[in-house]
């Protein structure tokens, strides 16, 4: 198990964000994280990842309890995650930002490597005629993907993705599936918050569902499709629900 | 036992205008997030607008503090305008520059006008006997008038109509902009407010002690002290710091040298930046 | 890869402080090396500060403290117990140094406007506390006997020294800011700058990284104020921390463009150049503290990151070469 969630409860003064929240990652993974707006899934990245600290539970990641630990601990010991509302570095150049991630994350690089792996994973997103542009400059499905590319660089273990395909046109969201999918084709194991259904649906390999901050449902994306219960709790309205399913 | 009263009562009397000056600084920190470093100067000029009223036309001093706290007003909104409205969401650098950049100008012009030596309101009440100790009566009133203004401060922010907009853009600028408040004058109206509040307790220092037109640079520093003491952003707990520290100012000269106490002061300071950055009596943020 | 561009840069920095340091030496007028001592002071504690303010973006409002601190160390260990300028000055690097990584540690997990507000305690703290710290002479400070200048050949063998010290320490501070500026340390610095929290999460430590930049940026105004006091020959809490200093540092850096090289190296110069005008001009004379207050709001609200800053915005070829 690459991670390991285990009773994760998280409160926010008198609001109940996570809920006793448990399950095992297997290495090598793409994992889909869903629910509606507020479940709570951006919160459990947090926790994930550090930047919060749980009021219960733990977070085993490669064998080690890192429940509480810094994030930067975390990056360096393999973790690596884009935001839902990108957060680009703007007054540095695309390949600066890559570089950081390079050079502070897993892969440890120096700052000749590191230009190195930013000249690579920039071929990979389809950066690299934007390498010198400053990152502030750029739209925001060019950000989402230097958001990708910064995680990609730091030669992650685990990588987490917060909605990489929002706000994206259909075929920036087909390119940006063809990422995901290489980038799990190198061996790093995904877990990705979407609400693209068509997508997740497509690429993962199993899928949680979050409500209320608790977990309702775990399966393969089949099993989900077909769960009453996810269903319900998702939309409220089934036959809403099952289109959105088939991706129209 | 009698000096511990006295000093008590000293200290006291002085926090109440130390904390309407801290008051004007945290009132423009809670609303717009600027620490205007351009508030020891503006207290100055309170000073010398007392002065020139007083001795130049004759305006008894505590009608010219009605008249200083009006032009007090109009000037912080011109500072806000010229100033910081352009900046209000760059970095806190861009304020923190442009708000000394007008005390640069302020005391500049007044250095050169003014010089830096001290000036005297030669204004006297005799002393009046206060719960065993005698005090200038002149302290007691801007201690009064101090009162009355944190007072009105609080009715105003409360239940008036501008002060419940100003309350709103405080806690939440752009939610106050969608239900149609005016930030943009509101915010004006808040520089305006707090530079009010520094000029009418720099006039009331004046009613009592000599005063350069560097003079209100100490108390700034003081103001700082007191608005974290109290919560920067939090005009009641300012009145609250300024008596803490007009009672550390009143009893420390008992226990050691004065000049010891701006190192208390100071690294006090330091330390509820560090531990409660909300101030003493404010709630998490 | 980048490396030409980048010692553009660097020749242009060194190059800038040599001709500064050698003018007085080519008119050989004493008023002159007064002069350039003030420019090459203002260079380098601006291009010290630099390294927090501009590469770390925590905006020190009280950074005169560092160099008051070193001042008084290394001017005790001089007037009072004797010692050389050398270990004097070195001592007086590691005094402000220290005092920057213990008060780092503490007050750099402040943010924004609660920081600067900090930098501003601890400064009129350390001054009040040395107005009363009998060893360093209280409020009426501590003299320098002049024959301790012997040593050194002279008080005006003393003075051209201190001159050629300043020099020194002012290459060494842009060797730091470029080195800073162009390591992998230095780009996490400018990460944190952009975004702190998303620094962290890329893996930068954050803690330990701003203390360093803090400890850089304090340990050469420390040795500075040792070199300044040595010349000055007294030192009181009035000279050794003065606020305004402080902000005339920012300025500097505001002026010439901040997190660059060059800028805080302009912008010292320009902003010593354009004092020297208005103390001169008759007319200006008496407005001088008014006129920069102007033109600091000018930059403030219309240039906001300095003449170097807005070339490299403005010019991506610039950007290039020009850091």
């Amino acid at each position: 198990m690459i991670l390991q969630v285990q009773g994760v409860t998280k409160r926010f003064g008198g609001l109940q964000a996570l809920t006793k929240v448990t399950f095992d990652l297997p290495e090598g993974q793409i994992l889909g994280l869903i629910g509606p707006n507020g479940a709570g899934k951006t919160t459990l990245f947090n926790v994930i990842d550090g930047v919060y600290t749980p009021e219960e539970g733990r977070i085993i990641f490669l064998g080690e309890d890192v429940t509480g630990k810094k994030p930067y601990y975390l990056a360096h010991k393999g973790l690596a995650r884009t935001h839902q509302i990108v957060r680009p570095l703007n007054e540095l150049t695309v390949r600066e930002n890559i570089m950081v991630g390079a050079c502070f994350g897993h892969a440890n690089a120096d700052l000749g490597e590191a230009a190195n792996i930013a000249d690579e994973v920039m071929e990979f997103v389809g950066l690299s005629d934007k390498a010198e542009l400053l990152a502030g400059s750029l739209n925001v499905a060019q950000k989402k993907r230097l958001e990708m590319a910064r995680a990609v660089a730091a030669r992650p273990k685990l990588l987490l993705l917060d909605e990489v395909l929002a706000g994206l046109n259909p075929s920036e969201i087909a390119k940006m599936v063809d990422t995901v999918l290489a980038i799990r084709d190198r061996g790093i194991t995904i877990i990705m918050i979407e609400h693209v259904m068509s997508a997740i649906m497509n690429v993962s390999d199993r899928i949680l569902v979050l409500d209320f901050g608790k977990l309702i449902a775990e399966g393969t994306p089949e099993e989900i499709a077909q769960n009453e219960k996810v269903i319900q709790a998702y939309l409220g309205d089934p036959k809403l629900a099952e289109r959105l399913m088939q991706g129209d | 036992m009698e000096a511990i009263l006295r000093s008590l009562i000293d200290g006291l009397l002085l926090g109440f205008v130390y904390g309407i000056a801290a008051m004007g600084l945290t009132l423009i920190w809670g609303v717009m997030n600027v620490i205007n470093l351009s508030h020891g100067s503006l207290i100055s000029l309170g000073m010398f607008s007392l002065y020139f009223l007083f001795t130049g036309l004759g305006v008894h001093p505590y009608v010219a503090i009605v008249i200083t706290a009006v032009l007090g007003l109009l000037l912080g909104m011109i500072i806000y305008a010229v100033a910081v409205h352009r900046i209000i969401n760059a970095p806190h650098l861009s304020t923190l520059l442009a708000t000394y950049s007008v005390n640069m100008i302020i005391l500049g012009i007044g250095t050169a006008i003014l010089t830096t030596s001290p000036y005297n309101v030669p204004f006297d009440l005799g002393s009046i006997k206060f719960a065993a100790s005698v005090v200038p009566t002149t302290r007691l009133i801007a201690a009064i008038v101090a009162m009355l203004v944190a007072g009105g401060l609080y009715l105003f922010l409360q239940y008036s109509r501008l002060g419940r907009y100003i309350r709103a853009v405080t806690d939440n600028r752009d939610a106050a902009e969608i239900v149609g408040i005016p930030s943009a004058q509101i915010l004006a109206l808040s520089f305006g407010l707090g530079t009010m509040l520094a000029a009418i307790s720099g006039a009331l220092i004046a009613t009592f002690f000599p005063f350069t037109i560097l003079a209100g640079g100490a108390y700034e520093l003081k103001s700082f002290v007191i608005g974290v003491l109290g919560g920067l952003g939090n005009p009641v707990g300012s009145l609250f710091g300024g008596l803490i520290l007009g009672v550390i100012e009143g009893l420390v000269p008992l226990a050691m040298p004065t000049t010891w106490t701006p190192v208390l002061e100071f690294v006090l300071f330091v330390l509820i930046l560090l531990v409660r950055p909300t101030g003493l009596f404010g709630g998490s943020e | 890869m980048k490396s030409l561009r980048q010692h553009t840069s660097l020749w242009l920095s060194l190059g800038a402080i040599i001709l500064i340091g050698a003018w007085p030496l080519v008119t050989g007028s004493a008023l002159s090396r007064e002069t350039m001592f003030t420019v090459l002071r203002s260079v380098a504690l601006a291009s010290s500060l630099n390294i927090l303010l501009g590469y770390t973006g925590y905006v020190s409002f009280g950074h005169v403290v560092f160099f008051g601190l070193g001042g008084y160390v290394g001017f005790y260990l001089i007037a009072a117990q004797g010692w050389n300028l050398w270990p004097a000055m070195l001592m007086g690097g590691l005094a402000a140094g220290l005092l920057a990584y213990l008060v780092g540690a503490a007050i750099l997990r402040l943010r924004g406007a609660y920081f600067a507000l900090a930098t501003i305690g601890i400064n009129e703290a350390v001054r009040a506390f040395i107005n009363n710290f009998e060893p360093f002479g209280g409020p009426t400070g501590m003299t320098l006997n002049f024959k301790l200048y012997k040593v050194y050949g002279g008080p005006g063998a003393a003075l051209q020294l201190s001159f050629y010290i300043m020099i020194g320490l002012t290459l060494l501070v842009v060797l730091l800011s470029y080195w800073v500026r162009v390591s992998k340390f230095g780009l996490g610095l400018l990460a944190i700058r952009e975004d702190e929290d998303a620094a962290e999460i890329m893996g930068v430590t954050a803690p330990s990284a701003k203390t360093w930049a803090f400890v850089l940026s304090a340990i050469i105004p420390g040795m500075i104020g040792t070199v300044f006091f040595f010349k000055n020959g007294t030192i009181e809490p009035g000279l050794a921390f003065p606020l305004h200093t402080s902000i005339e540092m920012i300025v500097m850096i505001m002026l010439g463009g901040q997190g660059t090289v060059f800028g805080p190296i302009l912008g010292a110069a320009g902003y010593e150049a354009l004092r020297d005008y208005l103390l001169v001009s008759p007319l200006f004379k008496n407005l001088q503290l008014a006129i920069s207050g102007i033109l600091l709001l000018l930059i403030v609200l219309f240039i906001p990151r300095g003449l170097v800053g807005w070339l490299r915005q403005r010019y991506a070829k610039v950007r290039r070469w020009l850091i």
